[in-house]
């Protein structure tokens, strides 16, 4: 009846995953029951979870990647804290839950912290960007969300139900063979992210089509803001090389469910065809996490130097160059696999070539300041902390590019250096600066400058003080993924950056703070204008936060910089321009399908995991029935009255005329 | 320096010919100078943007299926297993329900019921005797002892042609639900995109088919 699912299955003779369990359990339970006595419940299920509404799917994203990093985050404080204990003893964890630590982190880090915080980025400012009332496809949007949701889920469920996997976060056969790895750890690993990979290859096929069809009258390819160029990069990529994992994880699922022999060692099964495969995803999946960074990067470079950005053109051949390129270098992931020098100098090379759009990016952003007049706000701190980060890690990834220098460092600590350098200084850094550059646009209101930078500080030296021991430690031999050791030489590195990862929790802390004091002083801290950083790009033209429609009237873009211009135009004729006639507009109604269909995925990957063969077949008649019941609906789109739209673009243009009086005041 | 200072209000600041951004080899203006793409584009270009991920999807299987002809584990080689008669008249049965799909769609478009019946029934039937065939093909193997698990060849095998299969009847689902829907709400623009999409779906699995049928049956048959 219930497959492999029994009561052995909950792990009550371990405490630290029971309680965590029990901690996030009374959360969860707090959070709903006081959201039901405010009675905010309606609202909830009306306004966010059946909304179509391309910001607030960006911004749901975003939340869930914030509420993954805290549970990634509490992983790694677990892994420097026995780490910094296991000298010559056992530490607090056990090898076996070590192992899942690492696993659920690398795997949190990776698919349910940086990749829904860039899509909910890339979802919310793409299409206001754009001067374009919505995305292509509004409700697979919303599925897509849900699916990564259902996959984020189902990972955090293997805390109390089972097991997680202990084979790292990308599952290396045999290892992760039935053979091996007979328990659900793999499973879980396996179901959730076929599952929100499925919702993440959605997201990039509406996000594709959106930005290479859907356009403001005038905004053609080479007007469009950087961050919309970085958008399309990373979908394209999103786009092929997903397909890759999904096919990768079937065939290792194939194996495990039927016995089907593609990496097995018996049979004729090819191991190494599972590393080749994987990484054929997995280094184009670092440049579709990196390249919305760089789109953020590039638009807060611009902003707070009041200059456009330095050599747009190279910019997005830069980009676009890196979008191709990326599929060249996979094989930099194994190169002592025995390929032969030759092969591995050609790749060695590749990576080396791909230093080379990334350093025309650095130079100019660089130059992109020089000259300006640089406003040192918090999302300005974010993006030069990244500079200096990024360069160091990309250094570091050079040295590890040049094949004999990787034999050596391969599997080390130094190698977890590397790309903890360029991911948390690349990306983490863009993410937060992108959040705080974007807030007030999603929310009316600005964050609180002070606490930012605070957190800032703390990140960074946080970082230092973490990692760069790591890369000490990795020169002296030390191999990643270590339970316990029996090298006096190595503790005093690691407690070091057990320290660095107190620091950073720090900043964390101030993070959080920085949100409860910045909702607490909303009215001192409100965005009136809806432009609070005198921005270039169409997304301040709207008020903060933008209606549903986004825009009364489809701008018209008369060049690069669409928003400068046109408050450029203002100010030299000081007034705004003429009034438009408005007229009615028509949305996408919302749709529960998204929820509904990744509720029916939850008990779906759940009951795959256990072997409940009726619960499969219930759950997918149930997403089946979903769509038919979508496609059957009648009116698929609601109408917002002229009037209503004249009153929100009135007060809009009224904030605006009164900060263009108040300029020609001060002249 | 002095050429940068004072330069806020500027154009050009620096000096690259920044400017409208629609000169050079690169210019799309007249792609998006005018209004927004139809709602049909729109949804025809994503639904493409998505077969070309399945493709690859596919490319993947085909990859691995490469790698792994060769690791026959002592079991049986293609050449020992493929009925090319079979796979004949497989092959015929899924082009000739492109041709009559393309009946359909036409039929669809100019609202005209008996030709869009008709000839998705046909497809329908076409589709459903190739995946018979396949069934009893895969079913034969099985009972000669050469099932997926025998070795690495005939996992890959089972994946790449299953895949296929398993994308015909979904494919064979949605045009039953297709049928369904004209039936009940008649041709409206919504379900005719829908159709339009459908019936890309059904020639990519042709496309597909016809890379499958030469590269494993063709080859694997003659060598």
């Amino acid at each position: 009846m219930l497959g492999k699912l029994s009561w052995a299955a909950v792990p009550l003779d371990q405490p630290i995953p029971l309680i965590a369990a029990a901690l996030v359990g009374v959360m969860i339970i707090g959070v709903l029951g006081w959201i039901t006595l405010k009675g905010w419940l309606p609202y909830l299920w009306r306004e966010w979870i059946t909304s179509v509404d391309h910001k607030r799917i960006g911004i749901m994203y975003i939340l869930l990647a914030m509420v993954m990093l805290l549970r990634g985050f509490v992983d790694a404080l677990m892994m420097r804290s026995q780490q910094a204990l296991a000298l010559h003893s056992q530490g607090y964890l056990p090898p076996e839950h070590y192992n899942q630590i690492f696993s659920a982190h690398g795997t949190l880090m990776i698919f349910f912290v940086a990749m829904p915080f860039v899509s909910g980025l890339m979802n919310f400012v793409a299409p206001l960007q754009l001067g374009v009332r919505d995305v292509a496809f509004p409700t697979l949007n919303s599925v897509g969300f849900w699916l990564t949701a259902t996959g984020a889920l189902l990972v955090n469920i293997s805390l109390v139900v089972g097991e997680f996997a202990r084979t790292d976060w990308l599952p290396y056969p045999p290892l992760s063979e039935l053979a091996y790895s007979p328990g659900v750890g793999v499973d879980y690993y396996l179901w959730s992210i076929e599952i929100s990979g499925v919702g993440t290859l959605l997201s990039g096929v509406n996000l594709v089509t959106t930005v290479l069809k859907m356009h403001a009258p005038g905004m053609t390819y080479m007007r469009m803001p950087m961050f919309c160029w970085t958008t399309l990069a990373s979908n394209l990529l999103i786009v092929a090389a997903f397909p890759i994992l999904t096919a990768t994880l079937a065939m290792l699922l194939l194996d495990r469910y039927l016995g089907f022999h593609f990496f097995t060692n018996e049979a004729g099964g090819n191991v190494m065809m599972f590393m080749n495969l994987i990484w054929a995803w997995g280094h184009p999946e670092v440049y579709i996490l990196v390249l919305p960074a760089f789109g953020v990067f590039s638009e807060v470079f611009s902003t707070f130097s009041r200059k456009p950005l330095f050599g747009y053109r190279s910019m997005v051949m830069a980009t676009m160059a890196i979008c191709i390129l990326s599929f060249t270098v996979w094989l930099h992931h194994f190169f002592t696999m025995g390929a032969g020098a030759d092969v591995n100098a050609i790749f060695g090379i590749a990576s080396m070539i791909i230093a080379v759009p990334t350093g025309v990016k650095i130079f100019n952003w660089l130059f992109t300041m020089y000259g300006g007049r640089v406003a040192y706000s918090t999302a300005m701190l974010w993006s030069i902390g990244f500079m200096i980060t990024f360069v160091i890690g990309g250094v570091t990834g050079v040295l590890l590019a040049v094949p004999p220098a990787d034999f050596v460092l391969h599997d080390s600590l130094f190698l977890v250096a590397h790309f903890h350098n360029v991911l948390i200084g690349g990306l983490l850094f863009g993410a937060f600066a992108g959040y705080s550059y974007w807030f007030p646009k999603a929310f009316g209101f600005r964050l609180h400058e002070g606490l930012g930078k605070a957190s800032f500080w703390c990140w960074v030296i946080g970082f230092y003080v973490a990692f760069m021991p790591l890369y000490v430690l990795g020169l002296m031999g030390m191999p990643r993924r270590m339970q316990h050791y029996d090298v006096p030489a190595w503790r005093p590195w690691l407690l070091i950056a057990a320290g660095g990862a107190v620091i950073i929790l720090a900043g964390i802390i101030l993070q959080i703070a920085q949100l409860a004091v910045s909702i607490r002083m909303r009215e001192a801290l409100r965005d009136r204008t809806g432009d609070p950083w005198d921005g270039r790009s169409l997304e301040w033209s709207t008020p903060s936060p933008p209606p549903a429609f986004n825009f009364a009237v489809l701008p018209r873009v008369e060049g690069e910089e669409a928003y400068w211009r046109i408050k450029q135009r203002a100010r030299q004729r000081a007034k705004l321009g003429e009034e438009p006639s408005y007229t009615e507009i028509e949305m996408p109604r919302n749709s529960a399908t998204g929820f509904i269909c990744a509720f029916f995925a939850t008990f779906m990957g759940f009951a795959l995991i256990w072997h409940i063969w009726w619960m499969v077949a219930l759950a997918a008649f149930g997403a089946y029935a979903t769509f038919v019941a979508f496609a059957w609906r009648d009116r698929v789109e609601d109408i917002i009255p002229a009037n209503a739209v004249a009153r929100i673009d009135r007060a809009n243009r009224s904030a605006r005329g009164e900060v263009l009086a108040g300029l020609q005041v001060a002249q | 320096m002095s050429a940068f200072q004072g330069t806020a209000d500027r154009d050009d600041f620096n000096r690259l010919g920044y400017g409208d951004g629609a000169r050079g080899r690169l210019n799309t203006a007249d792609h998006a100078a005018g209004e927004l793409a139809s709602k049909r584009i729109i949804v025809g270009y994503g639904f493409w943007i998505f077969l070309l991920s399945d493709i690859i999807m596919f490319s993947a299987f085909f990859a691995s299926y490469a790698v792994l002809v060769g690791a026959t584990a002592g079991g049986p080689s293609g050449s020992e297993l493929f009925d090319l008669r079979n796979t004949g008249i497989e092959t015929a049965c899924l082009l000739l329900s492109s041709f009559t799909c393309g009946i359909a769609s036409i039929g669809a478009r100019t609202h005209r019921g008996a030709w869009f019946y008709g000839a998705m029934t046909a497809t329908f039937m076409l589709g459903a005797a190739f995946l018979s065939l396949e069934v009893r093909e895969f079913g034969d193997l099985v009972a000669r002892g050469a099932g997926p698990t025998r070795s690495a060849f005939l996992s890959a095998f089972f994946t790449l042609v299953g895949c296929h299969g398993l994308h015909v009847t979904a494919g064979l689902l949605w045009l039953s639900t297709m049928m369904a829907q004209v039936f009940a709400k008649g041709y409206r623009a919504d379900i005719l995109r829908r159709i339009l999409c459908f019936s890309l779906f059904w020639h990519t699995l042709d496309i597909i088919w016809v890379a499958l049928f030469s590269m494993v049956y063709l080859m694997g048959a003659s060598t």
